[in-house]
C-alpha cells in the first residue's frame, strides 16, 4: 500500500517535471535560481561560486535538492546581478584557486542564461564549470561548451531502465551530450551517484566505467555515496523521501566500485 | 680599565664563547637582542616534511605513562594539588614524570598533574576551587591570606565603585581578572638560553641604576621596586634550575641545554601566575639554531632532535592550574594557552619557517592532537608551499592548529611578534598588556532599549535614561540610545581595568615574566567586546525588518518579534556587514576616552572564548530574534545559522572588520566537515591552503579551522572514553571536546556546518 503511494506521488512529480520541459526561459538577461552559495572542493575545484538555478526536467529519487525543482519556486534575477555577486569573490577566488560553478535545478533548462554567465565569467578569466544531467545537452550551443571550462556530468545510471526507474527519464540524451563533450574535447568530471539498490549493481557500474574509459576527456569520476541528510528539506517541502528506507553505502561497496573504475583505467575519487 | 673587565668578566665570556660558537652577528652579544640573534643565525627551510621523525620509544613512553593520569584527572576534575603550599619558583622540590627517561625536566609542582596554589591573584579562587573537588585549604595558608597578607581580589574590591560592582554582577561585563591572575604576559624565555641568567641580572641592574639619578615619584618608586623584585625572582629561577641539577647561570651550550633552560624560564612563570593565559612566545625558531648547530657538529640525529621537541611539548602538554568550574565553565574546558607562535615572514622577505617549525607541529602526529600547546601558525600567502601544505595536512587530520595573519601582525609590531592567549600579538619581550576580558555589546542594546535596566533582573544597572517606547523599535532612536548605553559602558568598563590592574601590579606583580622584557616596556590595555554579531543583527533587523516590543507588566522590554527578512552579518553582505565594523569602530573610540593605568594604549578585541555560551545564558531576548538564554556566536563569528552563503562568504564578513581599530585581536571559528573542503586527501589540502591564503588576503586576522563530521561529535557527546584526544578549536584556541559541559558540547554541535548537502 505505502509502495503505491510513494510511485503514485512519484509518478505525479515526474509529469511536474515534464511540464518543466515546457516552462519558458526569462527574457535575456535574466534566469531564475533558487540561491548561490560559495563552497569548497565540491562542485569543481577549489572555491567555487555556485549559481543553483531553477527548474529540472528531473526527478530523481535521492536528489537532495527538491526546492530547486520547478522555476516557478525560484527567484527572478538578471545577469548582471548575478555578476556583481560574484565580483564581490573574485579576488579571494583569484588568490584561493576555483571558479563559478552554474549548478542547478538543471542549468540548461535556461540555456541562454546559463551561457551568458558562463561566458561574462570566462571572458573574465574566472574558471568555469557547469553541472548538468546531460539530459538537456542538445540545447547547449558549442559557444556555451566553448565558455565551459569543466562539465561536472551526473550519469546516474548506465542501465536504461535503471535510469528511467531513477530518474523518469531517458538515459539517451545523456550518452548523446558525453560523447559530443569528447568530440569537442571539452573536460569533463562524471558524477555518480552510488545508490545501494539502484545503480550499485555489478554490471551497471561496470557498464558506465567502460564507456567513460571509451571518451578520452573524462579527467576523473566523482562516485557519490547516497546519503539520506535531505530528508529534513523533503518534510519541511511536504513531501515523501523515496528513499528514506536505503542506507548509504558502507565501505565495502565503496571501494568494490572504485576498483571497478581502477579496472578500466578511469579514476575516480 | 680594560684589565678590570678581564677580572670581571673574564669566565663569564669564555663560557659565552664557548657556548656561543659558531654563531654569527655582533648586536645581539652587546645587548639583549634576541631578535638580532635569531635573524643572524637561523637557516630558513623551504623544502617538505620528508625529513621528520616519528616518535621513539622512549618519547612513547614517557607521553603514556603521563597519558595514563589524564583518565583519573578526567574523571575528578583534578588529578591532585598540593592544599599547603603557596606557589613560587622555589617553591617545591623537584618532580617528575619518570626521571630516568626524562630529556627535558621540570614540573610545576613535585609530581606530575599536581596542581598548586596561587592565593595572591585570590583566596576565594583558591578556597573555591579545592572545594569543588573535596579539598580544603591548609589553615596556616588561610590566615596568612587573610590576617597578614592582603591579595589581589581583596585590592580590586575595596577600590570597585558600587557601579562597577553592578554592571559586573549583571553581566554585562565580563570575565574581569579581579579574582585571578591576569595572565597574557609572555616573557622571552629565550633570553634565559642563549644569555644565561647571570647577564640577564647585570642588564636588569643596569636599568635599575639609570633610575638612581630620577626623582623618587610614584612611577619611579615603583619602577625601582620593580626591577628589584625581577633581579630576585631570576635569583629563584637559578636556585629553581639548580635543584633539577642545572647550573643556568651561563648561556646553553646545546640544543638540549637551550630548550632545558628555556623552559625553566617559562616553568618559572607558570609555577608563580595563575594567568587566564601563560603563553610561549615564538621559540621554534629561535631553537632551530642550537638543534642545527648540534646536527652539524654530530651530537644530535634528527631522530634526537625531535625526541627533544617531543619531551619539551610533553611538558607544555601538562601545564595545570587550579580553578574552579564555573571557571572553566566561562572558558570552556581548562584551558592554559601555552600559545606558540609558528612561521611567518621575516622583515628580510626571507620566510621565518626552519626545520624545527616543522618538528614543533610534528609532536601532533607523535604525540597525537592536543590542545596544548596552542600551536599557531603565522600564516602569508609568501611562506612556502610546502609548509602551507604540510600545516593544511595537519589541521585536517587533527583540528589543531590555528592562524593568524602575518601580514597584518608583521607591519604593527615587526617580525619577533608572539600571540599572548589567542589571538593578542605582542613583540617578544617589548610589549606587555593589561588584559581586560570584555563587555557585552548585546546586552548594552538591551539597556539602551530599557533605560539602563537589565532585561532580566529589571534592576537599574546602567543610568536611567529614558526606555524607548513605542511598538516597534526605529533604527534611529535605537542606534542613539544604543551610543549613550554604549558611552557609559566604555567609561565603567576602563574605570574598572584600571583599578584591577592597579591591584595587580601591587599584589601580584608578575616578576619573573617581567624580568624577561625590556626596560621600559611597552603597555597596552585590552579591552573587548562579546556580541558583536548579536548586537549587528539586531540593528539590521531593526533598520531592514519590522521589530515589536513586548514589555511585561512593569514596561520592560523583555521580548521582541521580528516581521520580515533582515541581511544577517555572516553573508558577505555590507548592509549588515558596515553595522559590525562601525560597532568596532565606534566601542574603540568611546574606549579611548578614557585614561587608561599607566598610561597603556588601548586596543580592543572580538574574541570572547568560548564564553559566549555564558554570555548567551546571561543576556536576554534579542531583536535579531535570538531567545534569551542562547548562546552568542564565538568571537567574531556570524551567529549560528545565520550565515547562509558558507564558510568563504561568512569569513570574509568578518574579514572586514578593522583590525587598526581591534589590534587585540579578531577571532572566527570555522568549522567544517572534511567533504566540505574536497573530495580527496590532495584536494582537501589544496583547498584549505587556498582558503587560507584567501581568508588572510582580504584582510582577515585570525582563523580556527575545525574539520570534523557531526556524526564524530555526537558519539563523543555519548562515549567520551572513546575519545579522549578529540580536539576541537573554539574560538582561539583548541579543546578537548570531552571536557566541555553537555551544553557546550551541543553547542559545538549546533555551529553551523559549512558543508552543503
Amino acid at each position: 500500500m505505502r509502495d503505491r503511494l510513494l510511485d503514485d506521488s512519484t509518478a505525479r512529480l515526474r509529469q511536474d517535471a515534464a511540464a518543466e520541459l515546457r516552462a519558458s526561459e526569462p527574457a535575456a538577461g535574466g534566469g531564475v535560481i533558487e540561491s548561490w552559495d560559495l563552497s569548497v572542493g565540491v562542485d569543481g575545484p577549489g572555491t567555487r561560486f555556485v549559481v543553483f538555478t531553477c527548474g529540472c526536467p528531473l526527478r530523481c529519487l535521492y536528489c537532495h535538492n527538491p526546492e530547486t525543482w520547478r522555476m516557478r519556486d525560484g527567484r527572478r534575477v538578471t545577469v548582471d546581478e548575478v555578476m556583481s555577486e560574484v565580483d564581490r569573490y573574485r579576488r579571494f577566488i583569484s588568490v584561493a584557486g576555483g571558479g563559478v560553478t552554474v549548478s542547478g535545478g538543471e542549468p540548461l533548462l535556461q540555456p541562454r542564461f546559463t551561457g551568458e554567465l558562463l561566458r561574462r565569467c570566462h571572458d573574465s578569466g574566472l574558471h568555469t564549470a557547469l553541472d548538468t544531467s546531460g539530459f538537456l545537452g542538445d540545447r547547449a550551443s558549442d559557444a556555451l561548451l566553448a565558455d565551459t571550462d569543466l562539465v561536472l556530468l551526473d550519469i546516474k545510471s548506465w542501465n536504461p531502465q535503471g535510469y528511467r526507474r531513477l530518474t523518469g527519464a531517458s538515459l539517451e540524451p545523456t550518452l548523446r551530450f558525453a560523447r559530443r563533450l569528447a568530440d569537442l574535447g571539452r573536460p569533463v568530471w562524471v558524477r555518480f551517484v552510488l545508490v545501494p539498490g539502484h545503480t550499485d549493481a555489478e554490471e551497471n557500474v561496470d557498464g558506465l566505467a567502460r564507456f567513460v574509459a571509451t571518451l578520452g576527456n573524462v579527467e576523473r569520476v566523482d562516485v557519490l555515496p547516497f546519503h539520506r541528510m535531505a530528508a529534513g528539506k523533503y518534510a519541511r517541502l511536504g513531501l515523501a523521501f523515496p528513499l528514506a528506507d536505503v542506507r548509504p553505502p558502507d565501505r565495502a561497496l565503496l571501494e568494490r566500485v572504485h576498483a571497478q573504475f581502477a579496472a578500466h583505467g578511469v579514476t575516480s575519487v | 680599565m680594560t684589565v678590570t673587565e678581564v677580572r670581571t668578566q673574564g669566565p663569564a665570556q669564555a663560557t659565552a664563547h664557548e657556548a656561543w660558537r659558531g654563531f654569527r652577528g655582533t648586536t645581539w652579544r652587546g645587548s639583549v637582542d634576541v631578535r638580532d640573534f635569531i635573524q643572524a643565525n637561523y637557516t630558513p627551510y623551504e623544502a617538505d616534511e620528508s625529513f621528520l621523525a616519528g616518535p621513539t620509544d622512549r618519547t612513547r613512553a614517557v607521553w603514556a605513562e603521563v597519558s595514563s593520569l589524564f583518565g583519573e584527572e578526567r574523571r575528578r576534575g583534578v588529578y591532585d594539588v598540593d592544599t599547603a603550599t603557596p606557589s613560587s619558583i622555589t617553591s617545591h622540590r623537584p618532580g617528575y614524570i619518570d626521571s630516568g627517561r626524562e630529556l627535558i625536566v621540570g614540573l610545576q609542582t613535585d609530581a606530575p598533574l599536581k596542581r598548586a596554589i596561587m592565593p595572591a591573584g585570590g583566596l576565594r579562587m583558591v578556597e573555591n576551587g579545592l572545594a569543588a573537588y573535596g579539598y580544603t585549604l591548609d589553615p596556616k595558608v588561610r590566615e596568612i591570606f587573610t590576617k597578614y597578607r592582603k591579595t589581589h581580589n581583596d585590592g580590586v574590591f575595596d577600590a570597585y565603585t558600587p557601579e562597577i560592582r553592578a554592571a559586573r554582577r549583571a553581566g554585562i561585563i565580563t570575565g574581569l581578572p579581579d579574582a585571578y591572575g591576569r595572565g597574557r604576559i609572555v616573557g622571552d624565555y629565550r633570553r634565559v638560553a642563549l644569555y644565561g641568567v647571570d647577564r640577564l641580572i647585570e642588564a636588569k641592574r643596569a636599568e635599575l641604576r639609570s633610575l638612581d639619578g630620577d626623582f623618587s615619584t610614584d612611577a619611579v618608586i615603583r619602577d625601582r621596586e620593580e626591577l628589584a623584585e625581577q633581579i630576585r625572582a631570576l635569583d629563584e629561577l637559578k636556585q629553581m634550575a639548580a635543584s633539577y641539577g642545572y647550573d643556568i647561570s651561563r648561556p646553553a651550550g646545546t640544543a638540549r641545554e637551550a630548550i632545558q633552560w628555556l623552559y625553566f624560564a617559562y616553568l618559572a612563570a607558570v609555577k608563580e601566575q595563575n594567568g587566564a593565559a601563560m603563553s610561549l612566545g615564538r621559540t621554534s625558531t629561535f631553537v632551530d639554531v642550537y638543534l642545527e648547530r648540534d646536527l652539524a657538529e654530530g651530537r644530535l640525529t634528527e631522530q634526537q632532535a625531535q625526541e627533544l621537541v617531543d619531551d619539551f611539548v610533553i611538558k607544555l602538554r601538562i601545564v595545570r592550574f587550579l580553578r574552579t568550574p564555573e571557571y572553566d565553565q566561562l572558558f570552556s574546558g581548562d584551558p592554559t594557552w601555552v600559545t606558540e607562535s609558528i612561521g611567518g615572514i621575516g622583515a628580510d622577505g626571507r620566510p621565518l619557517v626552519t626545520r624545527t617549525s616543522y618538528r614543533y607541529l610534528q609532536t601532533l602526529r607523535n604525540l597525537g592532537p592536543a590542545p596544548e600547546p596552542n600551536l599557531t601558525v603565522f600564516w602569508s600567502p609568501r611562506l612556502p608551499e610546502p609548509f602551507k601544505r604540510f600545516c593544511a595536512a595537519l589541521s585536517i587530520e587533527t583540528s589543531s592548529i590555528q592562524y593568524e595573519s602575518d601580514e597584518l601582525m608583521r607591519p604593527a609590531y615587526g617580525d619577533d611578534t608572539a600571540i599572548a592567549c589567542c589571538v593578542s600579538a605582542a613583540p617578544v619581550g617589548k610589549q606587555m598588556q593589561f588584559f581586560g576580558a570584555r563587555v557585552n555589546l548585546a546586552k548594552a542594546l538591551l539597556y539602551a532599549v530599557n533605560g539602563g535596566r537589565d532585561e532580566i533582573s529589571g534592576e537599574q544597572v546602567g543610568p536611567a535614561y529614558p526606555a524607548l517606547t513605542g511598538d516597534v523599535l526605529d533604527y534611529d532612536q535605537v542606534a542613539a540610545a544604543f551610543d549613550r548605553m554604549m558611552d557609559w559602558l566604555a567609561k565603567t568598563y576602563v574605570n574598572a581595568l584600571n583599578v584591577i590592574h592597579y591591584m595587580h601590579d601591587k599584589y601580584a606583580y608578575e616578576r619573573i615574566e617581567m624580568a624577561l622584557h625590556d626596560y621600559p616596556v611597552k603597555r597596552t590595555l585590552a579591552c573587548g567586546i562579546a556580541g558583536l554579531s548579536v548586537a549587528a543583527d539586531s540593528l539590521s533587523a531593526i533598520r531592514h525588518a519590522t521589530v515589536r516590543v513586548l514589555r511585561d507588566v512593569t514596561g520592560l522590554a523583555v521580548d521582541y518579534v521580528v516581521e520580515g527578512d533582515y541581511p544577517a552579518y555572516g553573508n558577505n553582505d555590507d548592509r549588515a556587514d558596515a553595522i559590525a565594523v562601525d560597532l568596532v569602530k565606534s566601542f574603540m573610540d568611546k574606549i579611548r576616552r578614557h585614561p587608561s593605568y599607566r598610561g597603556a594604549e588601548h586596543t580592543q578585541s572580538v574574541l570572547t572564548i568560548t564564553s559566549n555560551v555564558v554570555y548567551g545564558t546571561h543576556t536576554g531576548n534579542t531583536p535579531d530574534g535570538r531567545r534569551a538564554g542562547t548562546p552568542f556566536a564565538p568571537g567574531a563569528n556570524p551567529m549560528n545559522g545565520r550565515d547562509r552563503h558558507g564558510l568563504v562568504a561568512s569569513a570574509l564578513s568578518v574579514a572586514k572588520l578593522p583590525y587598526d581599530q581591534a589590534r587585540d585581536g579578531i577571532s572566527l571559528t570555522s568549522t567544517v566537515t572534511p567533504d566540505g573542503l574536497g573530495r580527496t586527501a590532495d584536494d582537501r589540502v589544496a583547498d584549505l591552503v587556498g582558503v587560507l591564503d584567501g581568508y588572510f588576503d582580504a584582510g582577515g586576522f585570525h582563523m580556527n579551522v575545525n574539520v570534523l563530521d557531526r556524526a564524530t561529535l555526537i558519539d563523543a557527546m555519548d562515549h567520551p572514553e572513546k575519545y579522549p584526544q578529540l580536539t576541537i578549536r573554539v574560538s582561539g584556541y583548541a579543546v578537548n571536546f570531552v571536557r566541555l559541559t553537555r551544553e557546550q558540547q551541543q553547542d559545538v554541535i549546533d555551529r553551523t556546518f559549512h558543508g552543503r548537502l
